[in-house]
């Protein structure tokens, strides 16, 4: 096979910078620790009015005996409930998202908060937030006419100012 | 060895392709101006989801199945010099597939069936729609089958010769797809069929996103390979040159088919049903992707430098400007590596593991894939038409300067309509909204953009509309029948006379694509049969 000498350089340089892009991500992901929402847990998506954890009073924010918060979530066709929870800024929170119905996505606008919500799976993302102020909370992925319409809001408290909500801490399985 | 009726048969699978591109692009100016929310008397959810399923339908499906598939069969019988093999099969496979896009087309036009081209379930759209869908698939295959069928025929014919690389590449195509369409295959006739009848009550759409991102990656691929095979074996001989690499091009195309296949869970990066290190596999493969296509850019680029240098051009750029910018396959090879470079640093961010959080289902995405898929490729499958039209038709192209106005055209509205459309990702816009209903500050800031987007998408549409006139005047102008044009493949610079048998056939591969596809979604389709999941019953309309 013939390859010419300066084609063979370009390869190289090629496959160099493919390994350099992987290599950061690599690194990202196995060192620091930053990974994709990858939580493969499976849920009965028609039964969560069931469930313990996403029973009504169970939803939104709470903080457990150590002061981990947990933001569980619920997406239904064409809300999420619910509709406005607070969080602090700079704080390590966790969120779990479940459908009712179909496949939504939700995405905080300008943070990381993004993350498919597939019936029959519970979606968990940890995060925290840089900046105070308010948010909405986006879905974004096609789950019916309603579409538009599906979304609710978050604000960031300023991590002095937040107060956890009075209601018993709970004790999920967050992980 | 191209015969009237050969071409007849070859501008039917053409003209399918361009009548449902034209179609789709006046619904693409109306979903620009819907989305919008400029013109109140336009919102409707309803019509616009219906639209918009039915633009992705004729646009992902039915334009590129049809023109590979004419594409690939004046390829065969071109370079191969052989009639095309068994014609009877041949027309059979058109018609299903033309029966089946009628077929989906239905319920998707009278809103039975507005589930995006995506189709993802629990969301469930008339059966008709599946039905069709798997038709245009099935009518596709027997192009493949043939394909392989021919590229044999000929080797049989002469054997330890280098098989042209058109053939080459359109049989690699033809390996691809039938890879590729057996994971929406498998979704389709085992999940959304029997839902869709009542045949099974629920479904698991983790399995149903898995399966489909099997196909929805390498199926890219089978829409841009096409665009590949002109870049090597027409546009060298066009800008009047050489081919630079023949070889490489073997090797582009092998590691396009082959490592293209099991990547597809870049676009699960954000799905909770399958874990971090099967993502982070399917990103490294990702990346080992951008090889071929970087291996493409040197070896066009040095194709036209060649050129340039032929025809006069001296110092380091000076061969740009001595090349036939007129030519309407240069032009567009021009102007689809611009589109190229900056659709590649786009879908470098979209790889990105991590970074794919940022843009992930937002506005960026359509504004990428248009830019790729509606630029780079579409401006080649342009110019290909172009080229076949005057040969196909035996009447000269009603006007060249038409053309290149058109091939400009489409670029400045590309770029017009597209780079809004990533900043409006950036600032957080989802993708598929059918107007802004969001009571947030921040949508203000997306009104000029959404602005400058409609007058990208007239513009786009006044191109397509230039397209059309130019093809649909050649061919019934009355000129005379003594025109007669050849279609011209590119030399190399050096001749290949002897090829090692892995670049010159698919057996090694097919293989070697088995042991990638069991590794990468083997345990992540297995794993659905082990979990203790739950079903999820269909939404319909
Ligand atoms: C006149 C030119 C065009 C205009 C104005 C246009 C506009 C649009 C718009 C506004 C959407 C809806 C996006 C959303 O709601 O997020 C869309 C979707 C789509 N377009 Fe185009 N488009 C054009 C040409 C093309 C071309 C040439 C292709 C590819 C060959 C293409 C492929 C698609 C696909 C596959 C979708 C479906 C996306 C989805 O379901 O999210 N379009 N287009
Ligand atoms: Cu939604
Ligand atoms: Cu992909």
């Amino acid at each position: 096979m013939h390859i010419d000498p300066l084609e063979r350089k370009w390869a190289y340089t090629a496959l160099g910078m493919a390994g350099l892009f992987v290599s950061i991500i690599m690194v990202d992901a196995l060192i620091h620790g930053i990974n994709a929402p990858s939580h493969v847990e499976t849920i009965d998506s028609a039964r969560l009015h069931l469930s313990e954890e996403f029973a009504e009073d169970n939803l939104g924010v709470k903080v457990d005996a150590e002061g981990a918060i947990t933001v569980r979530m619920v997406a239904g066709r064409y809300s999420f409930y619910p509709k406005h929870i607070a969080v602090p800024s700079e704080t390590k929170v966790t969120f779990r998202w479940v459908s009712t119905d179909v496949l939504h996505g939700v995405h905080i606008p300008m943070t990381n908060m993004s993350t498919m919500i597939v019936p029959g799976y519970v979606a968990q993302v940890t995060t925290s937030f840089p900046k105070p102020g308010e948010y909405p909370v986006l879905c974004n992925e096609y789950c019916g006419l309603g579409h538009d319409h599906m979304w609710s809001n978050i604000s960031v408290v300023a991590k002095e100012n937040w107060t956890a909500p009075t209601n018993a801490p709970v004790t999920g399985d967050a992980k | 060895m191209n015969d009237a009726v050969e071409n007849k048969f070859i501008l039917s699978h053409l003209w399918v392709a361009f009548g449902a591109f034209i179609l789709a692009c006046f619904m693409g100016v109306y979903q620009v101006l819907e989305r919008s929310g400029f013109i109140e008397a336009l919102t409707s959810p309803s019509v616009y989801f219906a639209s918009v399923s039915t633009h992705g339908v004729l646009m992902a499906f039915v334009l590129t199945t049809f023109f590979i598939m004419g594409f690939g069969y004046y390829v065969a019988s071109t370079s191969l010099k052989i009639p095309i093999w068994n014609k009877p099969l041949a027309w059979t496979g058109f018609s299903i597939a033309l029966g089946g896009t009628v077929l989906a087309a239905i319920p998707l036009l009278i809103g039975k069936a507005s589930v995006l081209y995506t189709f993802y379930p629990p969301l469930l759209a008339h059966v008709s729609f599946y039905i069709g869908a798997t038709l245009l698939v099935v009518g596709s295959w027997f192009w493949c089958a043939i394909m392989v069928v021919m590229f044999y025929q000929w080797k049989k014919a002469n054997p330890n010769q280098p098989v042209p690389l058109a053939m080459f590449a359109t049989t690699a195509n033809a390996l691809l797809w039938l890879w590729t369409s057996a994971g929406v295959a498998l979704e389709v006739l085992f999940q959304l069929i029997p839902l869709a009848l009542g045949w099974m009550d629920t479904i698991d759409p983790g399995l149903a996103r898995t399966l489909f991102a099997w196909t929805l990656h390498p199926i890219v691929y089978f829409w841009l390979i096409p665009a590949y095979t002109a870049f090597y074996v027409f546009v060298p001989k066009q800008a009047g040159g050489f081919l630079f690499s023949d070889e490489m091009a073997r090797v582009a195309f092998i590691i396009l088919v082959v490592f293209g296949l099991p990547i597809g869970f870049h676009h699960l990066y954000m799905d909770p049903e399958q874990a971090s290190g099967w993502k982070l596999l399917h990103a490294f493969g990702t990346f080992v992707v951008s090889f071929p296509t970087l291996i493409t850019g040197f070896t066009v680029i040095a194709s036209l430098e060649i050129a340039g240098r032929l025809r006069g051009g001296k110092g380091l750029f000076g061969w740009i400007g001595t090349l036939p910018w007129t030519n309407p396959m240069t032009l567009s090879v021009i102007l689809s590596l611009l589109m190229l470079i900056f659709g590649g640093f786009g879908g470098l961010v979209n790889a990105s593991y991590a970074m794919n959080a940022m843009i992930h289902n937002t506005a960026w995405v359509p504004g990428h894939f248009h830019l790729i898929f509606g630029g780079t490729t579409i401006i080649m499958y342009f110019a290909i038409a172009y080229y076949f039209w005057p040969i196909l038709t035996r009447k000269p192209l009603f006007s060249d300067s038409l053309a290149l106005i058109q091939l400009w055209t489409w670029f400045i509205g590309m770029a017009i309509m597209t780079t809004p459309w990533h900043v409006l990702g950036l600032l957080g816009q989802p993708r598929r909204i059918s107007s802004v209903a969001y009571n947030s500050l921040l949508t203000l800031s997306w009104d000029p953009y959404e602005f400058v987007m409609i007058f990208g998408g007239f513009v786009l549409l006044g191109s397509a509309c230039l397209f059309i006139y130019n093809l649909a005047k050649t061919q019934l102008s009355s000129a005379s029948a003594e025109f007669v044009q050849q279609v011209e493949y590119a030399e190399p610079i050096h001749a290949v006379e002897s090829l090692p048998e892995y670049l010159n056939d698919f057996k090694l591969w097919n293989k070697v694509i088995a042991v990638l596809m069991f590794i990468s979604f083997g345990v992540p389709i297995l794993q659905f049969f082990f979990m203790d999941t739950f079903g999820s019953s269909g939404w319909g309309y």
